[in-house]
């Protein structure tokens, strides 16, 4: 009798990814499978075979962690070099760090929130390929806001306005932005918050954030942010995949699906869009040293990326998201438009606001040939000119807001730069506000959503915002203030011009103490 | 056709993927920013376990690609040997 072992049989990627990923579910037999996930057919999607879900990248449980972990100890041994370094004081110049205050306050908040969505969705999917899917991304985005807050508590230690981010994140004006963005995704229905997040969000935006901003970071000494953002990058590049398998799967189904999915794309893309109008200002204002512009890189990532994205999705019937037509006009306004409200109102913000310089002026009217000189350089040197006169001018009332994105109606009518772009509708008896169109139509599919807005300004003026005990009779009081109080926003430190800030005059003697002995 | 594309941080790790994948895909085109490497190419593009291999000196798996991945663009298709992105269209 031979008995040699046989040689064991090495699966190959297809067959492991196979066999770990299927038949590891069961059909219930005490309750009926739709009452144990209440949740997948309530939207209209039609699945007929879960298992025609396939991971492209056939990632297992196994490599996950095997790879995840090498990751975190490379970021890490990176993150610990640069404190241990003070390599803080090699950032191009201290306004650059405003740059990481909005991405803390605004950004890392909406990892966490992406976490919460997928371990739900998760949970609300029948199929096991999907089921697995969303695990791994919950997990991912849990590290990456663990992750960026390890990194970016470094510069807490030195810089102001990095504090108190969570609690800011829950009531400051323009972070009810990202809020509320992600608060209409995970209350949507499984399928849709895959499409928004998985997909729009994911897949055809989150590169103009994660990848041209992140170089910029490294451009400009930021070694933190580029190791935890590229770290947070290789995810989403599985994440992307991801996004674009789910929306394959979706439209391959059931032909009764595309309509959904179209008109989820068309949402989702354009709530996208309003969102990064953040990142627009991040790149062309903030970025001491800029890589490219807003535009430029507008146009690599989402007209040639998501062009060619389209393109190919156009054989199940899906057509470009319908905002497309008014993105591209608003290109060459969106940052100056966005940075000139923040100047405006720079009171009211947890980061410190300038006026670019004449070299980053002569920068912007190089690449927004068709807008800068004509609309914004003219605006910008007269408030330079006032500030110089003493007449700095900040902003204390209240904007009107969207009702959709939250955003300032800052926005102008597409086509037509010198107009403010003003929508409105009615709902019971109630009239709504709107910067867009696209907003606009957004509200009227789903007004009963939309009307429980928690918009901050109504918030103010409803006196929600302000600390208990606090007397909006008493004489001389002054609101702003105490909005700011119930922000835990210090005056004085936190906001206004970063000219004459705090941290301009501690990052300039640090650097001084850098090249030279202290005696004494 | 519509180009797909890969982007690789700019490190030792990714300098042989990097150009491993020159080799393998003449049409590719190679362009730098700061710590990044975006690799375009119109229509497909394919990495090569063994081009990789080769050029490091010892077998490399496939999926350590995520170490150093940034973005990527196109449908995936992955065995152990080959990592390919391409656009239908």
């Amino acid at each position: 009798m031979d008995m040699k072992a046989a040689p064991k049989h090495k699966m190959g990627l297809k067959e492991r990814y196979a066999a770990m990923t299927r038949g590891l579910d069961w059909e219930t037999s005490y309750q009926p499978m739709d009452k144990v996930y209440p949740f997948d057919k309530y939207e209209g999607i039609v699945i007929h075979d879960w298992d025609k879900w396939q991971d492209p990248f056939r990632l297992t449980m196994d490599a996950y962690w095997k790879y995840q972990a090498e990751k975190e100890r490379k970021l890490y041994a990176i993150i610990d070099a640069y404190a241990q370094n003070n390599g803080h004081l090699n950032v191009t110049d201290a306004r650059y760090i405003n740059t990481v205050k909005l991405f803390l306050q605004g950004v890392t908040p909406l990892e966490y929130m992406a976490h919460r969505g997928f371990a739900h969705v998760g949970r609300a999917l029948r199929g096991p390929g999907p089921r697995i899917a969303c695990q791994m991304q919950a997990l991912d985005e849990l590290r990456h806001a663990q992750t960026q807050v390890h990194a970016m508590s470094n510069y807490n230690r030195y810089y102001n306005g990095l504090h108190d981010w969570r609690h800011m994140y829950e009531r400051v004006w323009y972070l009810s932005v990202p809020k509320s963005f992600f608060e209409d995704a995970v209350s949507a229905g499984p399928f849709e918050f895959l499409v928004a997040v998985g997909f729009s969000f994911e897949y055809v935006l989150t590169n103009l954030l994660f990848v041209p901003f992140v170089s910029g970071a490294a451009y400009n000494g930021d070694m933190n942010t580029m190791t935890f953002g590229f770290s947070a990058q290789s995810d989403e590049a599985r994440h992307m995949t991801l996004g674009l398998e789910c929306i394959k799967f979706l439209l391959e189904q059931d032909p009764a699906n595309v309509p959904i999915v179209q008109r989820w794309l068309d949402k989702w893309c354009w709530r996208g869009v309003r969102l990064l109008s953040l990142v627009a200002m991040m790149m062309d204002y903030m970025l001491p040293k800029r890589v490219m512009s807003w535009k430029e890189a507008w146009e690599m990532y989402f007209e040639e990326a998501g062009g060619a994205l389209f393109k190919d999705l156009a054989r199940y019937g899906i057509r470009e998201p319908k905002c497309m037509q008014q993105v591209r006009l608003e290109k060459d306004h969106l940052s100056h438009q966005v940075w000139t409200t923040f100047y405006n109102y720079g009171a009211a913000a947890a980061f410190h606001t300038w006026i670019p310089d004449a070299d980053e002026m002569d920068w912007l009217s190089q690449k927004y040939p068709e807008s800068f000189d004509k609309y914004y350089r003219p605006r910008m040197e007269y408030w330079r000119e006032q500030a110089a006169l003493g007449n700095r001018y900040y902003n204390k009332t209240l904007p009107m807001l969207c009702q959709t994105c939250q955003i300032p109606m800052l926005f102008t009518e597409p086509g037509d730069p010198t107009k403010i772009c003003y929508r409105e509708t009615s709902y019971l008896g109630d009239k709504f506000h709107f910067c867009s169109d696209h907003c606009k139509e957004i509200f009227e599919y789903e007004p009963e959503k939309y009307i429980q807005a928690w918009l901050p300004v109504h918030q103010i003026y409803q006196g929600n915002c302000f600390e208990p005990g606090t007397d909006p009779t008493a004489p001389g009081f002054d609101p702003l203030a105490a909005v700011l109080q119930h922000y835990h926003l210090n005056f004085g430190r936190d906001n206004l011009d970063f000219e004459g800030s705090e941290d301009q005059r501690n990052f300039a003697a640090w650097k001084g103490a850098v090249t030279r002995n202290q005696v004494g | 056709m519509s180009n797909v594309f890969l982007i690789l941080q700019a490190n030792e790790d990714a300098r042989p993927i990097v150009e491993a994948v020159m080799a393998d895909n003449p049409h590719a085109r190679v362009s730098e920013s700061p710590a990044m490497v975006k690799i375009d190419a119109e229509g497909h593009l394919t990495v090569r376990r063994d081009s990789i291999s080769e050029r490091i000196g010892h077998a490399f798996d496939l999926q350590e690609l995520h170490l150093n991945l940034i973005s990527l663009s196109g449908h995936i298709d992955e065995t152990d040997d080959e990592f390919t992105l391409s656009w239908n269209s």
